[in-house]
């Protein structure tokens, strides 16, 4: 299992890479997270990638910016995004801006992983 | 001691990104003597924080200023005022489309504006190229 509440992490499962975001999602930690998961990416063996919201309760426009470029990165190698333990309010903020017509939503990462 | 009429505070802080919590979070705890539901509250914040983002993005693009936030509540009315003295915005009208933005290698959505229209019930934007830009927003907190 992984490890609780510690600011964000990032996991590699087969060609999965998992990102637990852990906190409020704004313009702030946007920028962390894609520098993060973009040399993870570069790094090689990746494909798909796993956006975990577990715990998170708060995501504005930046939220949809950072997934939507992800999403692109991904495509590009054949690969597709997902997100994981959405709660209400990100969800609410996924549906507004029609996320889920290119990023599939799954209850856990395992399942995802499982899925992708 | 309550007092009648208006009640308004203000904050002004450096466009460092950090400060986007901190500003929709000190909104958020003025705005709690209202007794919002989870929803009302947040909506403000994310209102707040994409207003606050604008600023910090496009306002100064990553350089340093001052950006100013003021609340106010009158009866269950609120009041959030956003104001830079950043490069303004040329096309008001264009910023405000969905999806539409001046700056997508930084991966901005484009999404900012919709999100203050849909998440507030007015939204008002003025601005003047190289003196800066005020955002008002209004909303009513519904009686419980």
């Amino acid at each position: 299992m992984v490890e609780q509440k510690e600011r964000l992490h990032y996991e590699v499962q087969g060609q999965c890479l998992i990102v637990y975001v852990t906190e409020d999602l704004d313009h702030h930690l946007a920028k962390e997270l894609r520098e993060r998961s973009d040399r993870l990416i570069q790094s090689g063996g990746i494909r798909h990638i796993i956006f975990d919201f577990e715990g998170v309760r708060f995501m504005d426009s930046s939220g949809i910016g950072l997934l939507m470029g992800r999403y692109k990165k991904v495509l590009f190698i054949g690969g597709k995004a997902a997100v994981t333990h959405v709660g209400r309010e990100i969800d609410r903020i996924f549906k507004m801006s029609g996320l889920y017509q290119i990023i599939e939503r799954y209850e856990t990462p395992q399942e995802a992983v499982a899925q992708l | 001691m309550k007092t009648m009429g208006k009640n308004k505070m203000k904050i002004e802080f450096n466009s460092d990104s950090r400060n986007e919590s901190f500003a929709r979070t000190v909104v958020a705890a003025y705005v709690t003597r209202l007794d919002p539901t989870l929803e009302e509250l947040a909506d403000i914040k994310t209102a707040v924080s994409e207003a606050v983002t604008n600023s910090i993005i496009h306002g100064y693009g990553g350089r340093d200023g001052q950006i100013i936030v003021t609340c106010e509540i009158e009866g269950r009315k609120i009041t959030v005022t956003v104001e830079d003295h950043g490069v303004g915005i040329a096309d008001i009208e264009k910023a405000m489309e969905p999806l539409y933005t001046t700056k997508p290698e930084w991966e901005r959505s484009g999404m900012g504006f919709a999100f203050m229209e849909a998440f507030m019930d007015d939204l008002q934007v003025s601005s003047t190229l190289q003196k800066g830009t005020t955002i008002v927003m209004k909303k009513e907190i519904a009686a419980k």
